[in-house]
C-alpha cells in the first residue's frame, strides 16, 4: 500500500512542478508587457442591485459592463484596462457616503459615476465636490439645482429645467389639439420623482392657460385604485396627467379601464411603461397612451450603435432574468460611461480638471446620439419624448422590438407618426 | 365634488378591497389570535403565494385562483415544518413573544432574499382573461380584477369559519387557545392542533398570494407594505374573531376607498392606521374581542 | 462592574475617538463608523423599554426620522448649529416617547409593538406631505464646508457620534444599576405583580419611553448632515425598526453590553457586506444570523459568554 502511494506522490509532484512553472510563466507575462497595459482605470460606483430600484440598476450595471468589455476589445482607455469597481447601494440613500468614500479612499478609483435615481444620486455629491471629481449622474432629477456643481453631467435628456421640461411635450400636444382641451387632472405618487414631475405639470398648466379640476396625490403603498380613477372621472376632465412609479402605473391603466376613465389625452408620465413585463402584461389596453420615453425602436432614432449593443444586451438579459428590451435605461447607462471614456480619451489624461472642462465644452457621439451638457449638467436641450402606443395586438414581446408600436410625436426632430385623438379613438 | 354616484362607488369599492384584506389577515388572525404565534411574517408568505401562482401561471397558463388553490397544501407543509421549529426553539422553553418575534423576522427576509435570488427584482404579473375588465349594475362599476379576489376572500372566510366551528378539529383548535391543559386532560395533544392551526394559517397565504398578484404587480419585498395592514385588521377585528376579522377588513378597505375618494388618496393608509390606532388606544380588545 | 471603572472607561473611549481622529485621514473609516455608532445609539435606546421593560418598539424609525426631522426644520428656518440639532431632536422625540408612554396605560405586549408600527406610518404620511421640509421629493441639506478643530465635518460628525454613543451607554448603564431599573425588570417580569407590590409602574414606564424615544432622536438629528439629502422614505427606512431591535436581541438584552455589542457585530458586518458581497446575498445573511441567534444562544451573546463562564467555573 505504501510504495504505489509514495509512487503516486512523485509522479504528481512532477505534474505540480509542471504547472508552477507553468503559472510562472503566466505570471511573467503580463510583467513583460506591463509597459504597455500598466494598471486598469478604474471606475467607481454604488449601484442598487438590491431595494425598490434594483429592477433598473441591474441592467443599467449590466449595460456598463457591456461598454467596459467594448472598450477593453479594442484596446481600452490611453491604451489601459478599463474596470469597473461597484458596491450595492440597497436603494438606500445612508449607504451611499460610505461607498463613495470606499471607492475613493480605500480603493483608490481613478473615476467615479453615479448610482440609479435621484436619491442614490445626492447623498454622493458633497463628497465628489469636495474633491473636485468629475461625476457622471445617471437619471437623476435636478440633482444639481443648489450645488450648482460645475463637474456633474447627467446623462437622461430631461433637458435644462429637468421637472418643467419633462411635461413639455405632453401639454404642448395638448395645446395643439382643436378643440382645444382647457380642464387637467393631475395624479401622482408620494414620491420624490412624481411629486417633481407634478410640480413640472402644474407649470405648464399655468404656461397654456389650462384649468386643474383635480390635482392629488397617493401612497405607493396603496392596493386599488378605481378609486382614484372614478375621483378624476367624477371632475371630466379634458386631460389626465399621471406621474407614477411602476406598480400604480399598472394600477392606474387598469383602473382607468375599469371605471372607464376615458379623457382626451392620458399618460405624461408614467414609469414603468417603457418596460417588456408590462407592456406585455397589459397589451392592447396600452394604446391610445400617451407617455414620456427617452428611446424608441422608430426609424428616426436609429443612433449608429445602439442596435449593436441592444442585442449584446438583449442575449445577457434572459440569463440574468431582467428586463429583456432593455429600451428604457440600459442604453443610457452605457452611453455615460461612453462620455466619460471618450473624454479620457481625447484628453489622453486622467487629470479631473481636464477630462471636466473637455465634457463641459464638446459634443459627444453617443449610442442615444449627440449628447451636450449644458452649464448645470443637465442636457444642453430637452429631449424627453413623448410616445403614443398605437396598434399593439396582444402580448407578444416581439411586436415590441419593432417600430410602430411606440410612435415618437414630440420633440418634431424626432417625429416618427401622428397622434390618434382623442384618446378613446385609438383604443380597440 | 361629492355625488351618490362617487359615494356608491367608493363604498363598493371599498368592500371589494376588504374581501380582499381580509384573506390576507385571516392567517394572521388564526396564528397571532387563537395561537398567541406572532408571525410577521405572514406578509412574505403571502408574496410567496404570488410567485407560486406566477410560476404556474406563465408555464402551464393556469389561472392564478387555480394555482393557489393548489399550493394549499405545500403551503400547509411549510407551515407545519415552519411551527414545528418555532416550538421547539421557543415555545417549549416559554421564551416565545420577543425571540419568536425576532425569528420571523428572520424568517421574512429569508424567504424574501430567497425570492430575490430566484426571480430578480423585477415586478410579475399574472394574466387572466378577466383582468382589466368590469361590469356595469347601474351607476357602481365593479372590475373583476378586484371582485373575483373579494368572493375568494369571503369564501375563505366562510370555509375558515366553518370549520372552526363545526368540525372537531376546528373546535379543538379554539380550545387550545383558551385552555390548552383542559384540552390535554381531554386526550388531545395540543401541539398536533396547533401544529394544524398553524399549518391552516400558512395555507391561506397561498390563495392570498394569489389574489394579491391578481390586483396588482407584485416583487418580493413588496410584503413589508402588508405587515402593519394585517395586524391593524387582525387586531381591530378582535384577535382570533374571524368573522370580526372580515368586517375590520371590510371597515379598513371602506374607510381606505373613502377617503382615497373624497379626501385624497395620501391619507387613506395614514386614516386606516388612524383608526387602529384609536381603536388601540379607547379599546385595546379590538372591535370585536372575545 | 465598578462605577469608577465603567466612567473611566467611557471617558476613554471618548479620548480615543478624539485621538482617531488626529491619526486617521481616511473619510471611509469615518463614515463607517458613524453608521455603526448610531446603531450602538439606536440599539441602547431600544433595549431600553424594550429589553429592561420588556415593551417592544417597532417603530424606532420613527423616532429617529422625527429626530432628523426636527434638524432638518431647524437648519432651514434658524440655521442653527449641530449641538442646538441635538439637543431639540431629542426633545421632539422624547415628547413622543411621552405620548407612547400613556399608550402602555392602555396596551401592553404586542398591542403596544403594533400600535407603534401604526404610529411610524401615520408620522410618515405626515412627512410626506409637509412641503416646509420636502415633503415626499425630499431636501437638501449642505454640509458646512470647514468646522474648528477638525480637517473635515465628517470627522465632527463621526466625534458627536462618539460623545452620543458613550452618553447614551452610560444613561443605559445608569438606569440598570439604579431602583429604576430594578423597577423596570419588575415590571417586564411581571407588571400586576410589580404593582401590587407598590411599584411605581406609571411613572418607571413613562421614564423609560421617554428615556428611550430622547436617545433614537438623538441619533437621527446628526442625520441630515451624514447623508445630506432627506426624504421620507431613508429617514423612515425599516432597517432602523429592524437593526435596533435585533442588535439587542443578538447582544443580550438583559444588561447595557449586550446592544453595544450586537450593534457592533452586526454594524461592522453589514459595513463590511455592502463592501464585499454586494448581492441579495447580504440580506440573506442578516437572516440567517439572526435566525441562528435567536434559536441557538436565546441571551445573546452576552448571554452565551456567561453560560460558558459558569460552565467553566463549574
Amino acid at each position: 500500500m505504501m510504495r504505489p502511494g509514495k509512487c503516486r506522490t512523485r509522479r504528481w509532484s512532477w505534474i505540480g512542478a509542471l504547472i508552477a512553472m507553468v503559472l510562472v510563466a503566466e505570471a511573467w507575462a503580463p510583467a513583460i508587457s506591463a509597459a504597455q497595459t500598466a494598471q486598469p482605470i478604474r471606475i467607481g460606483l454604488g449601484m442598487a442591485l438590491t431595494g425598490g430600484l434594483a429592477a433598473n440598476g441591474k441592467p443599467a450595471l449590466m449595460s456598463m459592463q457591456i461598454w467596459a468589455e467594448d472598450v477593453n476589445k479594442k484596446g481600452g482607455l490611453l491604451g489601459r484596462k478599463v474596470e469597473l469597481v461597484y458596491y450595492d447601494d440597497q436603494t438606500k440613500p445612508a449607504t451611499v457616503p460610505g461607498i463613495y468614500t470606499k471607492l475613493l479612499d480605500v480603493d483608490k478609483v481613478d473615476f467615479v459615476v453615479s448610482g440609479y435615481g435621484t436619491n442614490l444620486i445626492a447623498p454622493a455629491m458633497p463628497i465628489v465636490m469636495e474633491r473636485g471629481l468629475v461625476f457622471m449622474g445617471l437619471f437623476g432629477l435636478a440633482n444639481n439645482e443648489k450645488f450648482k456643481y460645475h463637474g456633474y453631467f447627467q446623462i437622461m435628456p430631461a433637458g435644462p429645467n429637468p421637472a418643467v421640461d419633462w411635461s413639455q411635450g405632453f401639454f404642448e400636444i395638448a395645446a395643439k389639439q382643436t378643440p382645444k382641451p382647457t380642464t387637467v387632472a393631475l395624479v401622482g405618487a408620494d414620491a420624490e420623482y412624481p411629486h417633481n414631475a407634478l410640480a413640472g405639470a402644474r407649470e405648464q398648466v399655468k404656461r397654456f392657460g389650462l384649468k386643474i379640476v383635480y390635482d392629488s396625490t397617493y401612497p405607493p403603498a396603496t392596493v386599488d385604485y378605481t378609486p382614484i380613477a372614478r375621483a378624476i372621472k367624477a371632475t371630466n376632465p379634458d386631460i389626465v396627467f399621471v406621474a407614477s412609479y411602476p406598480p400604480d402605473s399598472v394600477g392606474m391603466v387598469l383602473a382607468a379601464h375599469e371605471v372607464g376613465l376615458t379623457p382626451k389625452l392620458f399618460g405624461g408620465g408614467m414609469v414603468g411603461l417603457q418596460f417588456a413585463a408590462f407592456m406585455t402584461k397589459l397589451g392592447p389596453k396600452l394604446n391610445g397612451l400617451v407617455n414620456y420615453d427617452f428611446w424608441v425602436p422608430e426609424p428616426t432614432l436609429k443612433f449608429p450603435g445602439i442596435e449593436e449593443f441592444l442585442r449584446k444586451y438583449q442575449a445577457k438579459a434572459k440569463e440574468a432574468g431582467v428586463d429583456p428590451l432593455g429600451h428604457y435605461l440600459p442604453p443610457w447607462a452605457y452611453a455615460y460611461v461612453q462620455v466619460l471614456g471618450q473624454a479620457i480619451e481625447a484628453t489622453k489624461s486622467l487629470d479631473q480638471k481636464k477630462v471636466m472642462e473637455h465634457i463641459r465644452t464638446n459634443t459627444f457621439d453617443t449610442i442615444v446620439g449627440k449628447v451636450q451638457f449644458g452649464p448645470n449638467g443637465e442636457w444642453a436641450t430637452s429631449r424627453v419624448l413623448q410616445i403614443q402606443f398605437q396598434n399593439v395586438t396582444g402580448t407578444d414581446i416581439e411586436q415590441f422590438m419593432k417600430p410602430g408600436k411606440r410612435v415618437v410625436l414630440y420633440p418634431a426632430q424626432w417625429k416618427s407618426g401622428a397622434l390618434i385623438y382623442p384618446y378613446a379613438k385609438a383604443k380597440p | 365634488m361629492f355625488s351618490v354616484d362617487l359615494l356608491l362607488n367608493a363604498i363598493i369599492a371599498g368592500i371589494l378591497l376588504g374581501g380582499f384584506y381580509a384573506a390576507v389577515s385571516l392567517g394572521i388572525s388564526v396564528a397571532f389570535g387563537l395561537l398567541d404565534v406572532v408571525n410577521i411574517a405572514h406578509p412574505v408568505f403571502v408574496i410567496l403565494g404570488s410567485y407560486a401562482a406566477y410560476a404556474m401561471n406563465t408555464s402551464l397558463g393556469l389561472d392564478p385562483i387555480v394555482a393557489g388553490l393548489l399550493f394549499t397544501p405545500v403551503f400547509f407543509a411549510l407551515g407545519v415544518a415552519v411551527y414545528r421549529i418555532y416550538y421547539n426553539s421557543f415555545e417549549k422553553k416559554g421564551e416565545e413573544s420577543l425571540r419568536g418575534l425576532v425569528f420571523f423576522f428572520g424568517i421574512l427576509f429569508i424567504v424574501e432574499v430567497v425570492l430575490l435570488l430566484q426571480y430578480g427584482v423585477d415586478y410579475r404579473l399574472v394574466e387572466a382573461a378577466y383582468i382589466g375588465e368590469s361590469v356595469h349594475i347601474g351607476p357602481v362599476g365593479i372590475a373583476f380584477r378586484l371582485l373575483v379576489p373579494c368572493l375568494v376572500g369571503m369564501g375563505l372566510t366562510l370555509a375558515l369559519y366553518l370549520f372552526l366551528s363545526k368540525t372537531f378539529y376546528g373546535r379543538a383548535i379554539q380550545a387550545v387557545a383558551q385552555d390548552s391543559l383542559a384540552l390535554r386532560l381531554m386526550g388531545a395533544n395540543p401541539i398536533r392542533i396547533k401544529t394544524l392551526a398553524f399549518g391552516l394559517a400558512i395555507a391561506t397565504a397561498s390563495l392570498a398570494g394569489a389574489l394579491l398578484i391578481m390586483i396588482g404587480p407584485v416583487e418580493p419585498s413588496m410584503n413589508r407594505e402588508y405587515i402593519g395592514r394585517v395586524f391593524a385588521i387582525a387586531v381591530l377585528g378582535g384577535l382570533g374573531n374571524i368573522g370580526g376579522t372580515f368586517v375590520a377588513a371590510l371597515i379598513l378597505g371602506v374607510v381606505e376607498s373613502l377617503t382615497s375618494t373624497f379626501y385624497g388618496p395620501s391619507w387613506a393608509l395614514a386614516v386606516s392606521f388612524g383608526v387602529l390606532l384609536l381603536t388601540l388606544a379607547v379599546r385595546p380588545a379590538g372591535l370585536f374581542g372575545r | 462592574m465598578q462605577r469608577r471603572v465603567f466612567l473611566a472607561s467611557m471617558l476613554a473611549v471618548v479620548v480615543l475617538g478624539a485621538l482617531v481622529t488626529r491619526v486617521i485621514q481616511n473619510q471611509y473609516y469615518y463614515f463607517a463608523a458613524y453608521v455603526i455608532l448610531q446603531y450602538v445609539v439606536l440599539a441602547t435606546a431600544w433595549n431600553i423599554l424594550g429589553g429592561y421593560t420588556g415593551y417592544v418598539n417597532f417603530g424606532s424609525a420613527a423616532f429617529f426620522a422625527l429626530g432628523a426631522y426636527t434638524s432638518v426644520v431647524l437648519i432651514k428656518a434658524a440655521a442653527a448649529p449641530l449641538v442646538v440639532l441635538v439637543v431639540a431632536g431629542g426633545l421632539v422625540s422624547g415628547l413622543l416617547g411621552l405620548g407612547i408612554g400613556y399608550l402602555t396605560l392602555r396596551l401592553r405586549g404586542v398591542f403596544f409593538a403594533i400600535a407603534t408600527l401604526a404610529l411610524a406610518v401615520v408620522l410618515q404620511t405626515m412627512f410626506i406631505n409637509w412641503e416646509y421640509v420636502g415633503g415626499a421629493r425630499g431636501i437638501y441639506i449642505i454640509r458646512p464646508k470647514t468646522v474648528p478643530f477638525f480637517t473635515s465635518y465628517v470627522e465632527f460628525l463621526f466625534a458627536v457620534m462618539v460623545v452620543l454613543a458613550v452618553v447614551a451607554v452610560t444613561v443605559a448603564w445608569w438606569i440598570e444599576n439604579s431602583r429604576v431599573g430594578r423597577g423596570l425588570a419588575a415590571i417586564r417580569d411581571n407588571e400586576e405583580a410589580a404593582e401590587c407590590m407598590g411599584v411605581p409602574t406609571l411613572k418607571l414606564k413613562l421614564v423609560a419611553t421617554t428615556v428611550s424615544g430622547v436617545l433614537m432622536g438623538v441619533a437621527g438629528a446628526p442625520f441630515p448632515y451624514y447623508v445630506t439629502y432627506v426624504e421620507p422614505s431613508s429617514a423612515f427606512n425599516l432597517d432602523y425598526a429592524v437593526n435596533s431591535l435585533a442588535m439587542p436581541m443578538i447582544g443580550g438584552t438583559t444588561t447595557w453590553a449586550g446592544p453595544v455589542l450586537g450593534a457592533v457585530l452586526l454594524g461592522t458586518a453589514q459595513q463590511v457586506a455592502t463592501v464585499t458581497i454586494s448581492s441579495a446575498l447580504n440580506l440573506l445573511i442578516v437572516g440567517i444570523i439572526l435566525v441562528a441567534f435567536v434559536i441557538l444562544a436565546p441571551e445573546g451573546i452576552i448571554g452565551l459568554v456567561r453560560r460558558v463562564t459558569k460552565g467553566k467555573r463549574g
